[in-house]
């Protein structure tokens, strides 16, 4: 399949009710992560390294921080005079402000309309992996399905927003489906990321629409199962959905392994973020640092592990910053002693400071806090 | 006809840098790496764009292949606008003759065309292998308020240094009377920076002069100037306070590298209102493992510390093994250093290996003869067998491995 012959459509915004606190003041596409990325880099990236070269991302609110990221979508190679990067937000046709995934899908139906991609790739934001989308488009094309959907096998994590199973042939075709199932034990879930044509999503948002129906599991998956040939994809990689702070933390810790590493980071197919040019990071007399992910930018004089640090964080002499996720430029003073924290951007701890959290449940400093 | 520009520059970047040894060998001196992220030329092109300068030319000569690919649209520096921004100049084909540059004057003589398309009032003269933070837009206003014609920035050195630089020797209001190259017994400590403003007119006219000439070197420091100030034309010191370094040797590219990491020498990369631009890799955070020791040391994204490194550089994707260790020493992109390896005082440039216990360089307080004693390097896509020393001052690279491989 010509990838660009696919479309690329992000919700930026789902699920942001998982990390309350991180999305307060930006949406779940702009919330930062593993020390210089935010989220819908990850989805964004995978797109562009798969050769699609339009993307729309559909945004409902608090998008300010969205849009600053993505800018003219240069740094993802987006910056285009032939397709490119597209931002949606909601567009007061009278019937919604995108309360819903199918309303959303129904407001944008003029993007739809007017691009000419046989197909449309359609992604969540509240993931980080690295997938490699042709495969997903060539099973398509082999299969023939009329819609294809990815999933995983394994347990459904706690907490998982929005959990469907797949029950699927031996040959990939997808049977049936079930919405929240009550499942122990391992399953084919369902990921956020869906293949179709074009056309064909334009004709189901519209007929769902039009019955005043707006689950996009119910109506658009689990209803239409018998009229359409549904067709599985199995991502076998690395997956971790963000669906709650416990998670946000063990998602950003899980970098310390080497090898969730160098497969989310794969050199073929890097993930790209906004570029700060920031200096490398500078590591002073008496620094002391183990099994840490740092950004560049950053000032480290005392000791610091199991921490991810994000660009432009400075730690002060003799404090101990142990089990932390540090967002941008966070200031940490001198003689600071931080187990568990995870401290969004621009936050300052002053001189003498002592916070603790437990692995459970990391004590959480929003952005700008001084302490 | 494009949009007059007021200024515009001009860097020099064709220089072979041969000084830099196996540093240059398949790269031009501008494009060397320097501190962790950056290349050379990263100096010029961020003050120009921090100084309001849009419209930059870079004459390359000597191997531009990934000088002119890093450079490519100017982007990075923001230097992508639509009428100016950075283009690279290098020497091509006229109808009557073609000819590579012969100086710094002729590569500036044989880009007229494209200074003249933006009319401008002041061109400012760069060289691409010095590291300093500079306001040209000061530089040019002190070069309108003198009505000089020519405006040099002048380093105060150590008296006892002066010999080695260009002196400038000027009068109480900065004016200009005499160039002394290189004097042993000098009058002044003002080294010339290589940093010149030109009112333009002026200048082509002397460049017009200086091809006329066939004895002339077509060189700026050797002719173009010595003939200007024996014109009587206005000439001016504009002096510069702050961290100034020429790298063009293997000794000052090693000190200013280990410069970033002293606090208190005044250059400052992570200034947010003078940031230096670089190209940027695609690389995730560096990680630095749970028995790594890591001190007073500079450290870009996508490496990896399993070892100890003190009063180290390292640029992005380096990897440093378990049980390596790498003191006072730069390891540029991509370079692995294996298990056991020890680097010390040394250079060792992009996308090479330091094998299992091999020992590059050596530390001073070590050295029986100190006369021996000098930063050891080591060239781009070079393996080191495991178990190799490579002494001290040593400079070695892929082909003098393979010819030592030979030998053996």
């Amino acid at each position: 399949m010509i990838a660009n012959s696919v479309l690329g459509v992000i919700f930026s915004n789902m699920h942001e009710e998982k990390v309350r606190e991180l999305t307060e003041t930006r949406t779940m596409g702009s919330v930062p992560f593993g020390g210089r990325y935010r989220l819908i880099d990850f989805a964004l990236s995978n797109m562009v390294n798969s050769g699609i070269n339009k993307v729309g991302v559909i945004t409902k609110s608090n998008y300010q921080s969205l849009m600053d990221h993505l800018g003219s979508g240069k740094a993802w190679d987006l910056s285009r005079k032939r397709e490119g990067l597209y931002i949606l937000p909601p567009f007061s046709s009278g019937a919604s402000d995108h309360n819903s995934r199918l309303d959303s899908l129904a407001s944008v139906m003029n993007f739809l309309s007017h691009s000419n991609e046989k197909y449309v790739l359609m992604t969540d934001s509240d993931y980080v992996c690295n997938i490699d989308l042709r495969q997903m488009m060539q099973a398509h094309i082999q299969s023939g399905a009329d819609v294809t959907l990815a999933y995983h096998y394994g347990h459904i994590p706690e907490h998982f927003a929005e959990p469907i199973s797949y029950e699927i042939d031996p040959d990939g075709m997808i049977r049936g489906a079930l919405v929240q199932p009550k499942v122990d034990g391992a399953c084919n879930y369902g990921l956020p990321m869906l293949l179709m044509d074009r056309e064909l999503m334009m004709k189901l948002v519209s007929d769902c629409v039009s019955r005043n129906l707006y689950s996009f599991q119910r109506d658009f998956i689990q209803r239409n199962i018998p009229n359409y040939h549904f067709h599985g994809y199995e991502f076998k990689g690395f997956i971790c959905s963000i669906c709650s702070m416990n998670d946000y933390f063990e998602s950003n810790m899980a970098l310390m392994q080497p090898k969730v590493r160098s497969e989310l980071f794969n050199p073929n197919r890097p993930i790209y973020t906004k570029v700060r040019d920031d200096m490398p990071t500078r590591y002073g007399l008496g620094s002391e640092v183990s099994n840490s992910l740092i950004a560049d930018g950053c000032v480290i004089e005392g000791a610091v592990e199991n921490c991810v640090l994000f660009r432009g964080v400075h730690i002060g002499k003799n404090s101990k910053v142990t089990n932390c996720v540090i967002m941008q430029d966070s200031m940490i003073g001198q003689n600071c002693k931080l187990d568990y924290v995870i401290m969004d951007k621009d936050v300052t701890i002053k001189d003498d400071r002592s916070l603790m959290g437990f692995q459970s449940y990391p004590v959480f400093i929003s952005k700008g806090s001084v302490v | 006809m494009l949009p007059k520009q007021e200024v515009v520059a001009m860097i020099l970047a064709g220089g072979q840098g041969s000084r830099l040894g196996v540093l240059t060998k398949k790269l031009a001196k501008p494009a060397v790496p320097y501190g962790g992220k950056y290349r050379i030329i990263d100096f010029p092109l961020s003050n120009c764009v921090n100084s309001g300068i849009e419209t930059v030319g870079v004459l390359t000569q000597y191997q531009p292949l990934e000088l002119n690919e890093y450079i490519g649209s100017g982007q990075p520096w923001d230097l992508d606008s639509m009428n100016s921004g950075v283009r690279v100049l290098p020497p091509y084909q006229r109808s009557r003759k073609s000819d590579w540059y012969k100086g710094t004057a002729n590569a500036i003589y044989q880009n007229m065309q494209y200074i003249e398309r933006y009319s401008p009032e002041y061109v400012v003269i760069l060289s691409g292998d010095h590291i300093y933070k500079m306001d040209y837009s000061k530089m040019v206003a002190y070069h309108k308020e003198k009505n000089a014609d020519c405006t040099i920035a002048v380093f105060e050195v150590p008296m006892d240094e002066a010999p080695r630089f260009g002196i400038l020797n000027t009068r109480e209001d900065n004016s200009i009377y005499e160039f002394d190259e290189k004097p042993a017994h000098p009058k002044s400590n003002k080294a010339s920076m290589g940093i010149y403003v030109f009112t333009w007119s002026k200048l082509k006219q002397y460049l017009e002069n200086d091809e006329a000439n066939p004895k002339s070197g077509n060189d700026f420091g050797h002719d173009v100037l010595p003939a200007m100030l024996t014109a009587g034309e206005r000439m001016f010191a504009y002096p510069f306070e702050g961290y100034w370094k020429d790298v063009g040797t293997v000794e000052s590219l090693w000190e200013s590298n280990m410069d970033l990491l002293n606090p208190n020498v005044p250059l400052d990369l992570s200034e947010d209102t003078w940031k230096i631009y670089s190209r940027n890799p695609v690389m995730p955070p560096h990680y630095i493992s749970k028995d790594a020791k890591v001190q007073n040391s500079l450290v870009a994204e996508g490496a990896n510390v399993y070892g100890e490194i003190d009063f180290a550089v390292l640029f992005s994707g380096v990897y440093i093994a378990p049980g390596a260790i790498v003191r006072d020493s730069i390891i540029m992109p991509g370079t692995r250093v294996e298990e056991g390896a020890v680097v010390q005082y040394a250079i060792v440039a992009e996308n090479s290996v330091i094998g299992k216990n091999a020992i590059v360089g050596q530390r001073p307080e070590d050295m029986e003869n100190k006369g021996d004693w000098g930063v050891a390097v080591v060239g781009s896509d070079c393996v080191i067998p495991p178990e190799t020393v490579v002494p001290p001052k040593a400079m070695v690279d892929a082909e003098t491995m393979a010819e030592e491989a030979q030998k053996k």
